[in-house]
């Protein structure tokens, strides 16, 4: 038994974290807030060109063919960074259903491109308020053509690869959806870019009129395939939100550290101190949850889905938690545009809603402990 | 990051397995499997009987007191082997209660400071079970502020001569030993003139007194010194030095932490999982009991998880450190939030505290009136956060009127 990264995978963290004190502090992030672009292209080439991007595709496609613990950790520093970049969409969600479920053809024809950057992709499976249930997907193939409406999706505006979550047969129930891989470049699609909590990571609405679809695994396997990617993914995603806790907690500190009222530092008063104590638990509590998904997802244990919900939901908690609680230490400096921890706060909410909110997760794993007790 | 045995650790669990299958009292495990928060039951048995027959059993095979050199009755065995352990024994467990301030924090003070001669006669019978050691800490004006505490020891020819109380002292009723924090300099600042010593409780002039709890029972003492006269050769560390040694008996505190606390998720579970609501549907497919079941859920493998990194760190040679402070203060409010909820789920029938009446043998009920004194006892919730804030985060100390004075000089009223 050993509870830690190994060495190599410590220096890896510590070379991402590196690379993107460098190449990504907050001014980036806060350039595309500002408008800047929809994602910094500059820093995603560089992704790229360090592996990060490929760091869990296997060689033959094009990506450095290390293992999920390695991508943990540079998921971690991402969430750091707060880095305005599709990795989740791109690396954590597309190029892991390739993974599990693409031919040799489409594994050939798009891997190695999302290894390099050079293809952005994108899940679209959400159609709007409440529509992430096979009871309310409309969107549908027929003929080998897709129609119907995706909103919110993240990225949608600069992807140019989708896997689309639809119908091959009209209906309410599961068996009746599969995945498709679209060419967001082809005709037949009508993309408008959403005003969001997050700006910093765009969203975008996506219309289907008529626009070309391959299906990717089974028909009917959509639904399950689509469950077990938003599992990797969240156990990913929540490395970025323990990481971007971790960060939180760190400014907070040191503001507590250097701010002064009543002739003392802020930090020193039980209030401040305690607060900042609490947001060590949960980021600590997340962090070792992680650890425990982290290996879930590197063996491919039985125990992934139960792992992939608790990391969520305890990650999910700890972020907004250290990143409420930073502007509340900051006082009303805080609250102003300048500083950064607006940025945080706002990256935790986005996190927090991305694969689902917490009431879907902790519904998953309390379903799950219970199937597992069951057993 | 590796969650699987390794094939010596798994070879080490197989052995723990076997031994355990064939020595383990089995006719306590149905009492024990049940045994509720703050003490075990055993229906009409004497839990000290049993709790120091199993001991002396492990004992005697080489399983006691792991992590002990061998030569003092341990086995010197590898912190994870002490997991291993920990998760063999399972409910087993319930009965090394009596045994945890001995085997945790006395015997590892005494084997850091005590002399040859004394480890070797007092630590064996300690690991067996024979005797029970106490830690005579805190005071009605030492508790969290323990370095105000005021009990004096003075030097009389040869001996020490030691004058004035104890308070929270768990076990004392029933241990032979224990280790006192005393005061031999009260000129110094408070944490400069004390002096730790170890002791035979029946020593004359030790007066034990046990507090009547809010929850009716009586795990606490008070202990009263009147004159008690010691030889020089029980002191533990140099004169007015106690205040380091009581440093390596609460890092001790923290490397106990093998097994973790529970934050109280199971049990929670398992009752929801069978109650029903008054509208007939089952607690556990409520949304609003859910919520809350999956935060306890994430507390309770958030706190086993930070203990089994804790144990890794160990193994690497690290030493744990103040971030371990986590366990207890997560464990306690959990477990007080978790019984008031099962009580609300109760609804009116909530109040009933009869075990036979009450749903688990009133297991909530009493984890109820047992939850309060968790967020204490071994430093209160704001001594832990304080812990944390200050030596993990490295925030400024809390503001002290009494830095620097000599400990007489101190505004005490």
């Amino acid at each position: 038994m050993d509870f830690e990264f190994s060495a190599e995978q410590l220096q890896l963290r510590n070379e991402a974290r590196r690379y993107l004190a460098d190449k990504c502090p907050t001014t980036v992030p806060r350039a595309v807030l500002e408008g800047a672009g929809s994602y910094d292209k500059a820093l995603w080439a560089g992704l790229a060109e360090m592996g990060f991007l490929g760091a869990a595709i296997p060689e033959e496609y094009g990506g450095l063919g290390l293992g999920y613990l390695e991508l943990c950790v540079i998921a971690e520093e991402l969430g750091r960074a707060i880095a305005p970049v599709p990795v989740s969409s791109s690396i954590f969600l597309v190029a892991e259903i390739l993974k599990a479920a693409g031919s040799e053809a489409q594994k050939k024809a798009w891997l190695p491109r999302l290894a390099s950057g050079e293809v952005i992709g994108t899940l679209a499976a959400i159609e709007g308020m409440g529509g992430g249930r096979p009871s309310t997907l409309k969107t549908q193939v027929s003929g080998g053509l897709l129609t119907g409406d995706k909103s919110p999706v993240l990225d949608g505006d600069i992807a140019n690869l989708a896997v689309v979550l639809a119908r091959h047969a009209p209906g309410r129930d599961e068996a009746g959806l599969s995945l498709y891989l679209v060419d967001l470049y082809g005709p037949g699609i009508e993309r408008t870019v959403l005003e969001t909590i997050d700006p910093s990571r765009s969203q975008a609405s996506l219309s289907f009129k008529g626009a070309k679809a391959e299906r990717i695994g089974a028909e009917g396997e959509g639904w399950r395939l689509y469950e077990a990617a938003l599992d990797r993914a969240a156990i990913l995603t929540g490395f970025e939100q323990i990481g971007g806790a971790d960060r939180a907690l760190e400014m907070a500190r040191d503001y507590a550290l250097q701010r002064f009222a009543f002739g003392r530092a802020i930090g020193s008063f039980q209030a401040i101190k305690h607060m900042l104590a609490d947001m060590y638990v949960s980021a600590t509590l997340a962090r070792s949850n992680g650890y425990f998904g982290a290996y879930a997802l590197s063996t491919g244990s039985a125990d992934l889905g139960e792992a992939a919900a608790t990391v969520r939901v305890s990650a999910t908690k700890a972020f907004q938690h250290c990143a409420k609680n930073n502007i509340q230490v900051h006082g009303g400096m805080g609250f102003t545009w300048a500083m950064d921890c607006h940025l945080f706060y706002r990256r935790s909410n986005l996190l927090a809603l991305t694969l689902g909110g917490q009431n879907e997760w902790e519904d998953k794993l309390i379903d799950r402990l219970r199937a597992k007790n069951a057993a | 990051m590796n969650f699987d045995d390794t094939p010596q650790e798994a070879a080490f669990r197989a052995e723990a397995r076997a031994w355990i299958s064939a020595n383990g009292p089995r006719h306590l495990l149905p009492h024990l499997e049940k045994a509720g928060f703050g003490g075990i039951e055993l229906d009409g048995l004497d839990p000290m009987q049993e709790a120091k027959a199993w001991q002396k059993k492990k004992y005697e095979a080489g399983w006691a007191c792991l992590h002990w050199p061998k030569a003092y009755g341990g086995r010197g065995a590898t912190p994870i082997e002490r997991v291993i352990w920990g998760q063999e024994e399972g409910p087993y467990g319930a009965l090394s209660g009596t045994f945890i301030i001995g085997h945790g924090m006395c015997g590892p003070t005494v084997m850091d400071w005590a002399d040859e001669e004394t480890k070797t006669k007092r630590l064996p019978p300690l690991a067996s079970g024979e005797e029970i050691w106490c830690q005579l800490f805190s005071e009605p004006a030492g508790g969290s502020d323990l370095a105000g505490l005021r009990t004096k020891a003075e030097k009389d020819g040869d001996d020490w001569v030691i004058n004035g109380q104890k308070i929270w002292t768990s076990g004392a009723h029933y241990s032979q030993y224990g280790i006192v924090i005393t005061r031999t300099d009260p000129d110094a600042p408070k944490h400069k003139g004390l002096t730790m010593f170890y002791l035979r409780m029946d020593t004359p002039g030790v007066r034990i007194v046990p507090i009547k709890q809010a929850n009716g029972q009586s795990g606490f003492n008070e202990v009263y010194f009147d004159n008690v006269r010691l030889p020089d050769s029980q002191r533990l560390g140099a004169v007015n030095d106690g205040w380091k040694v009581s440093l390596t008996t609460l890092m001790n505190e923290r490397l106990s932490i093998g097994s973790g606390m529970s934050a109280g998720f199971p049990d929670i579970f398992e009752f929801c999982k069978e109650l029903e609501l008054s509208d007939g549907s089952l607690a556990i497919n409520d949304r609003g009991v859910r919520a809350k079941l999956a935060d306890w859920a994430c507390r309770q493998s958030g706190l086993k998880y930070t203990g089994m990194r804790a144990i890794s760190a160990l193994s690497r040679g690290e030493t744990p450190g103040p971030e371990n402070s986590i366990g207890k203060l997560v464990a306690g409010s959990s477990l007080q939030e978790i019984a008031m909820f099962a009580l609300d789920l109760q609804g009116q029938a909530g109040v009933i505290a009869d075990p036979k009446l009450a749903a688990m043998g009133a297991k909530f009920q009493a984890q109820l009136m047992r939850s309060p004194a968790t967020r204490v006892e071994g430093g209160t919730d704001e001594i832990l956060r304080n812990i944390i804030g200050e030596r993990v985060l490295g925030l400024p100390e809390d503001m002290r009127a009494d830095k620097g004075l000599p400990f007489n000089k101190i505004p005490t009223a």
